[in-house]
């Protein structure tokens, strides 16, 4: 395919080109190497070409369409209608409602900011929440604790949105009727009294991760109080894998704690540290901090390298691996295969050892290790043995500096092998903590796997299920909804009314994190309390509350439980004064645990590996959470559905993911609906090529496919748990994928705006940079600043600007979501994104580059430039975008009127229009949300990003109280603030000692298209990879 | 051929053309008289609350402060309404029998808060913060007009765009001495040549953006 669509692409990339008379930079773009977007934007396909060309697609399709019009005209003239009625005089009527009593440090006007957590899964962030009058409006992260260091990720973002979802579950119900709490306690009362002359034996509970010490300290008591209950658990993601490997490795399950800051050198083994999921947001910051390089151009050829590298081996490319300086794509069951021969590699003799390895014999390394004969790494598919020399070559260089880390899929073979590396190169300890897991089920809880055989053999008379979908996330051969039946009472405590729910007798409306009392173990061991934010909105119960109903006092609150918890356990005297404390900071204090010392058991070896790897040519499927809706519990969470997913930009939707071999080997294209065979079980998906992913492996993520969800998850995606078995929760080996005949449409945001292969993301080797340091401003002409029409503008007072370092961004999609939650920007659904008519102000453009099978891949995310000779302003015909006194291309949505020249007029194309009516105005939970700080757009309006000017005046107005200038760094936009790889300066460029202005000062700070001469005040610095220079002529 | 139209019709095709420009132009001014007035404005038009607290008695008269209800008028956006238990300071103990401030004795009885009808409202794309306008000299009367004289509060200014843009591009006219804010004296600048020294001394800068205001 590549190669019959070459010559084409070249012509469209000639006829395609830059502005008039920049004949220099295109010659330069004829010798680089193309950046694409898309195979069919590589492939210059007639659709693409059209929809460059277009700025909206298909617009005004209600205006087309026969019955659309018809509605549309009618709407259009009701609201004329009410617009008369309206504008007659201003609106009549509003009240003001003061307090009675006012609560001390409340001032109406001035959001209040809490310390709590949100959860998710085994893994917690610890958080500040705004409080605007009273309701939660904006999670922002806890800028000192060590797990969040200010920043958040994209699930802590949305859940917010969660909160307000109007589909949450809102009452008890018992066989789908409502009933009154007090009618459940009953009934959990009297079952109580039955189990508890058998000592519980029919009792179980099962839970989710139990990251709450409160929680297991309930659960303990109750298995005293009924010994022959027990406690399972049951999480569809999670780190047993791991725990497993370490417990091979250790005789203890404890977690390994990554320190990427100490390590110059990391090797991934499938795993994806950046992405979304545990640590994220700590390993983002340590990583991005040795990605930039800020030593100014003249000491750059002195400066000492502080830059890390970074290797990755896996299947499907994930935010980790477009990281990489070097991604292996090798499949997931390959990977052991890389783990031994790198463990091989560790302890071949011959090879001269730095001095600060310790001198772990090279015999016992061997036996440890058990790689028999390991004198030469054993061949891997996907990695050539050059590959493997110079990884390995490199690990052992940097001996303690170096760390190897495996993902949750891999078997806890690797996960074992793995330790005994870092324990060999002497990262552990350093590079690599352990300390016991934060998840109190993962050790103390009974499997799920039992539960389900008790379940079989009607062993369970009562059956209390804690948060969780286990319905829809549990192994489908272990058909946990038909055993529900043989339960006599069962009791499901849910957000929202599930698969589970369904199947439960009694269901129970949780309360949310933000609406509840409860506590949390972070990663790091250290203790948060969660504090609530809002009365929960549906007298929701938390877990706290319904353990409490099987003892003497089940009336107690989750307050009442967590405070009296932590009434014994908070060191000191005065307990009010460490809880009040504790409750502002939002970490007990003294509550972290150490790590712990470990040490390596031998004979790893004499075991045998896991799985086995595939056989070469047979097709295998790798289960992966999703970035977006997690294992499904985000699936009615319209922010995270229409947020493109890293690498595929797919929204709405999964996909089985392909590379493009596989796919044509297959006779499989994009979009087309086959049929997933995997050990007799059946599921059609469409399919998605993705350049990049090993061949001969099929990527599907969790979470899709819910039958019982509420109006936003409904009809997103294919059901992976449906193949999804106990033996293969994450490899399946030996499936069949067959082409069904069929079309399905996915809408992915990849081809939007497409900037047609002009330098856009800058990037080159350290070496290189080092060499040339002015490499990306040589890419492209700039022209001089006095060749404009417009007259110069002086920026008396500030002139705000952004620059946004390349060689950080992993391309995470933090920013965006947080955007959305400060702009209250809506979403428009899976037809909308088709037609490229979603809102987001900041979006994360991704690049390939160079060979189909094994790109490069680049983000770029793309608010708006504010050009100083703004395109967009030229044309408003009504004065709606202005140039303002410090350099923001202001709009004013009052006078917009729709003309869309603006957009039309957008080289960067970060401009929204509200085609219809997005934002939700109906909904009661929906206005609850809205940041009031931000206009809420109607229809007929466009929009972009602001610098979010909000949060410029607030400071702004602060400091002209206090009569002080605004000090650097003041002002955070919500981008910059949730950036967990600290991407993103946002400053005043008119005082030299700004951040900013030192970014902008950097040699790599170059403006996009600038050829335009359009003079953003959004710069970028480009991006930088550090490959190992032994391996100059591999991938 | 005879003639059509009688040789009058020139006339009434001539005073047609003029008419219907005099017209158009009428209409014009009559809508923007009708917008500037205040049966669009509810300038000067004094709102029913549902208890007739009187500004004229409590300002005027008893010489209360403005902070002493409107709290957060120096450090928030919003100048802030009186709780229930700022009434009961004093009418605990005056008038606590007075059938008039019964509501105000019920709010604090069963904690339900008083629902006062709004005076000032401004549309919701309009964003305006009283801290700022407080500390820079701005007082109270210079938009509020002469509240001690109002027994029951209406608006003093129209809140209409220019209204707010002629004192956003000549503040040294609407400007008072920050110890004079919360006086019922009219703004220095409005008489003498103070302003201008003000506008120096407060750092005043004339702030036309859109996104002053609009955001």
């Amino acid at each position: 395919m590549m190669d019959e669509t070459h010559d084409l692409t070249r012509d469209a990339a000639t006829a395609g080109g830059s502005a008039a008379g920049a004949t220099r930079s295109q010659e330069r773009l004829e010798d680089a190497p193309r950046q694409w977007r898309s195979l069919e934007d590589l492939a210059g396909s007639p659709e693409v070409r059209e929809l460059v060309e277009r700025e909206f697609p298909e617009q005004a399709s209600e205006w087309d369409d026969p019955k659309g019009r018809r509605q549309f005209l009618q709407l259009m003239g009701a609201s004329l209608a009410l617009a008369g009625l309206a504008r007659c005089s201003e609106p009549l009527g509003e009240k003001i409602v003061p307090f009675v009593r006012q609560p001390e440090d409340y001032l109406p006007g001035k959001p209040l900011r809490y310390a709590t957590a949100i959860r998710l899964g085994h893994t917690t962030h610890p958080v500040l929440v705004t409080s605007t009058l009273g309701r939660p409006s904006k999670i922002e992260g806890n800028p000192e604790h060590p797990e969040s260091l200010g920043a958040t990720n994209v699930f802590t973002q949305a859940s917010l949105l969660t909160l307000y979802d109007p589909d949450r579950s809102k009452t008890v119900t018992n066989l789908g009727g409502i009933r009154p709490y007090s009618d459940l306690l009953g009934v959990i009362h009297e079952a109580a009294q039955a189990q508890r002359a058998a000592g519980g034996a029919g009792l179980r509970f099962l839970t989710a991760a139990v990251t709450s010490p409160t929680l297991a300290a309930q659960i303990q008591d109750l298995l005293r109080a009924f010994p022959q209950a027990r406690w399972h658990r049951h999480e569809p993601v999670d780190d047993d894998h791991a725990l497993d490997g370490a417990r091979r490795a250790f005789g203890q399950p404890v977690e390994a704690r990554l320190h990427l800051d100490q390590a110059d050198v990391i090797l991934a083994l499938d795993a994806d540290f950046l992405g979304a999921g545990p640590g994220q947001v700590r390993h983002a910051k340590e990583f991005a901090a040795r990605r930039r390089v800020t030593a100014e151009a003249a000491d750059l050829k002195d400066a000492p390298v502080t830059m890390n590298r970074l290797y990755v081996a896996e299947s499907m490319p994930t935010i980790t691996g477009s990281m990489a300086d070097h991604r292996l794509r090798v499949r997931a069951s390959d990977v052991a295969t890389l783990a031994r021969a790198v463990a091989a590699g560790l302890g071949i003799a011959g090879v001269a050892r730095p001095a600060d390895i310790p001198r772990l014999a090279e015999a016992d390394l061997a036996a440890t290790l058990g790689v028999p004969g390991a004198n030469r790494p054993a061949s891997v598919p996907g990695v050539s043995e050059a590959q493997l020399a110079g990884l390995i070559q490199d690990l052992r260089k940097h001996g303690a500096r170096s760390v190897v880390v495996a993902g949750p899929a891999q078997p806890p073979d690797v996960h074992a092998l793995v330790h005994a590396m870092n324990q060999a190169l002497g990262s552990a300890g350093s590079a690599v903590t352990y300390h016991p897991p934060a998840d109190e089920a993962a050790v103390s809880a009974a499997s799920f796997a039992d539960l389900a055989t008790d379940m079989g053999a009607g062993r369970v008379q009562m059956l209390v299920i804690l948060g969780g979908n286990p319905v829809f996330t549990s192994p489908i051969d272990i058909a946990f909804g038909e055993r529900l039946a043989k339960v006599g009472l069962t009791i499901h405590l849910g957000l929202h009314d599930d698969e589970t729910a369904a199947r439960c007798q009694w269901h129970v409306n949780e309360a949310h994190d933000l609406e509840s009392w409860s506590d949390v173990r972070c990663p790091d061991g250290s203790v948060t309390i969660l504090q609530p934010l809002i009365e929960p909105l549906y007298h929701g119960k938390t877990a706290h509350e319904l353990l409490a109903a099987f003892t003497d006092r089940p009336l107690r609150t989750s307050a009442e439980i967590v405070k009296e918890y932590w009434s014994t356990r908070m060191p000191g005297g005065d307990f009010d004064k460490r809880w009040r404390r504790a409750l502002h900071d939002g970490v007990v204090e003294g509550s972290g645990r150490p790590a712990l010392p470990v040490s390596l058991r031998g004979g790893l070896g004499a075991q045998t590996p896991d799985a086995a790897a595939s056989s070469a040519g047979e097709l295998e499927l790798v289960f992966r959470p999703d970035a977006s809706v997690y294992d499904g519990r985000f699936a009615n969470n319209g922010w995270l559905q229409e947020l493109p997913r890293p690498i595929t930009k797919l929204t709405w939707d999964n996909a089985a993911i392909l590379s493009p071999a596989t796919a044509r080997r297959l006779h499989l294209q994009s979009e087309d609906m086959a049929q997933l065979n995997v050990g007799g079980r059946r599921l059609r998906v469409a399919v998605w090529v993705l350049p990049g992913h090993a061949d001969d492996s099929v990527t599907l993520h969790l979470g899709y496919g819910r039958d019982r969800v509420g109006r936003v998850g409904r009809h997103a995606g294919f059901n992976a748990y449906a193949v999804r078995s106990a033996a293969a929760r994450w490899i399946a080996s030996a499936v069949r994928l067959e082409p069904t005949g069929g079309r399905y449409p996915l809408s992915v945001t990849q081809e939007h705006g497409s900037m047609e292969g002009r330098p856009l993301v800058r990037h080159a080797t350290l070496t290189h940079f080092r060499e040339h340091p002015d490499f990306a401003r040589e890419m492209e002409e700039t022209p001089p600043a006095d060749l404009t029409m417009t007259p110069p503008v002086t920026y008396e007072g500030h002139a705000w600007a952004m620059a946004i370092d390349l060689a950080a961004c992993t391309g995470c999609n933090a920013c965006t979501i947080a955007c959305q939650a400060e702009n209250n920007i809506p979403i428009v659904g899976k037809e909308q994104v088709k037609v490229n008519r979603e809102m987001h102000w900041i979006r994360v453009d991704r690049y390939f580059e160079g060979a189909m099978d094994a790109p490069e891949i680049y983000h770029q995310p793309i608010p708006c430039m504010q050009c100083e000779n703004a395109p967009c302003e030229q044309v408003c015909p009504v004065a709606a975008t202005v140039h303002s006194s410090e350099g923001l291309n202001d709009m004013v949505y009052n006078r917009c009127v729709g003309t869309r020249y603006c957009a039309n007029n957008c080289p960067y194309k970060v401009r929204r229009f509200n085609f219809l009516q997005y934002n939700d105005f109906t909904s009661p939970t929906a206005r609850l949300l809205f940041n009031p700080n931000v206009t809420v757009r109607t229809r007929g309006v466009m929009e972009k990003c602001t610098y979010c000017v909000q949060r410029i005046n607030a400071a702004r107005n602060v400091a002209e109280v206090e009569s002080r200038a605004i000090r650097d760094g003041e002002i955070q936009t919500a981008c910059q603030q949730v950036c967990p790889s600290d991407a993103i300066v946002f400053g005043d460029l008119n005082d030299p000692s700004s951040r900013v202005a030192k970014a902008k000062a950097q040699p790599r700070n170059y403006g996009l298209l600038s050829s335009l001469n359009t003079r953003p005040r959004t710069t970028y610095l480009a991006a930088l990879k550090n490959p190992n220079p032994d391996l100059k002529d591999q991938a | 051929m005879p003639q059509i139209f009688h040789p009058s019709t020139n006339t009434i095709a001539r005073v047609s053309l003029f008419g219907a420009l005099f017209l158009v132009g009428g209409l014009l001014w009559v809508l923007v008289t009708v917008q500037r007035s205040s049966f669009t404005t509810r300038q000067g038009v004094p709102v029913t609350q549902p208890i007739p607290f009187s500004h004229q008695h409590h300002v005027g008269g008893v010489g209360l402060d403005c902070r002493f209800c409107h709290t957060s008028v120096e450090t928030s956006a919003f100048a802030g309404i009186p709780p229930t238990q700022t009434c009961m300071v004093c009418h605990s103990q005056l008038w606590k029998d007075s059938p008039t401030l019964e509501p105000v004795r019920e709010s604090y009885r069963t904690g339900v808060s008083l629902q006062w009808n709004r005076v000032h409202n401004l549309a919701d794309f309009v964003y305006f913060d009283h801290s700022v306008h407080v500390a820079k000299g701005v007082a109270c009367l210079t938009c509020h007009g002469h509240v001690d004289q109002m027994p029951l509060v209406y608006k003093n200014a129209s809140l209409q765009m220019e209204w707010c843009l002629e004192c956003h591009r000549h503040p040294e006219k609407y400007l008072s001495p920050k110890e004079a804010v919360f006086k019922m004296t009219p703004p220095a600048g409005a008489t003498s040549s103070d302003g201008a020294e003000l506008v120096k001394r407060y750092n005043v800068r004339t702030r036309t953006d859109c996104s002053t205001c609009h955001r």
